[in-house]
């Protein structure tokens, strides 16, 4: 079960995360991509996945992240991810239920370069009954 | 010249083929370990049919069916789908997943496009939708 009062709360990630060309590189080269000048549109979800089952699974919110699955996934992108990038992240827990004991968590990314947004994104979390 | 693309404009099919070594390539590749895309021992223990892909292998192949027509990745503003059932994956062998796309949306240079995937004539996204600017 999911902490109740951590609804809407908002946690700030590590201080910055930095985008090598050789993990871009790598994400490209799984769905055939060659130019890599700028990151693929779905590439920040490996920033924001683990950001979220770093707060998720803290003791006091307590999430399951061994029957995870993922429900539905959506990217703004206001401005391209490149090389060299140093990132912030922070993360919202926008809303939680339970249906048929399935536990059903969505939550936010926004990701900065300094005072820019650059994506925000949703992720709906399934934590299988 | 520019093409205008109006509603309606059919964006040619794709048919990816998927394997168990591109989800091992994808999980190094995305950070994400899931024992589900690589394991069928421990796929099946909980209760899946077998390994299955990544949701967001499928959704970056089909990012990238988008961005091969809209002009690179730097063409996309948005992007969402649901997962609705898995791309399921045996050892041994490549599935396929099949991506088609419909304009739905011009307004001003932004495009709108609804998407469908499917894997063994299965679909498996749900409200697939991308907003691109076509260059």
């Amino acid at each position: 079960m999911l902490a109740p009062d951590s609804v809407g709360s908002t946690f700030a990630g590590a201080d910055s995360i930095s985008i090598s060309q050789s993990e871009i590189d790598a994400f490209a080269a799984v769905i055939g991509e060659t130019d890599t000048t700028s990151a693929p549109p779905t590439f920040t979800i490996r920033i924001s996945l683990d950001q979220f089952q770093n707060i998720l699974t803290q003791p006091e919110i307590g999430l399951d992240w061994s029957r995870l699955v993922h429900g539905d996934q959506k990217f703004e992108i206001f401005a391209q991810v490149k090389a060299g990038d140093s990132l912030s992240c922070s993360a919202t827990i926008e809303s939680y239920r339970v249906a048929a004991g399935n536990e059903i968590v969505s939550v936010r990314s926004d990701l900065h370069r300094g005072a820019e947004l650059v994506v925000s994104s949703w992720s709906t979390l399934v934590v299988r009954a | 010249m520019t093409t205008k693309i109006d509603v309606g404009f059919v964006i040619p099919e794709r048919v990816v083929l998927i394997d168990r070594q591109m989800l091992k390539a994808y999980a190094d590749a995305s950070g994400d370990q899931n024992p589900i895309h690589q394991n069928e021992e421990f796929a099946v223990s909980v209760g899946l049919p077998n390994v299955i892909a990544h949701g967001m292998l499928t959704m970056a192949l089909v990012g990238k069916y988008v961005t091969d027509w809209s002009g690179g990745t730097a063409s996309v503003k948005e992007f969402g789908a649901r997962f609705i059932k898995p791309v399921i994956v045996p050892a041994g062998e490549k599935v396929d997943l099949t991506i088609n796309g419909t304009v739905t949306e011009v307004s001003g240079d932004q495009i709108k496009i609804d998407l469908v995937a499917t894997s063994a004539g299965i679909k498996v996204l749900g409200m697939a939708k991308a907003v691109v600017i076509k260059k």
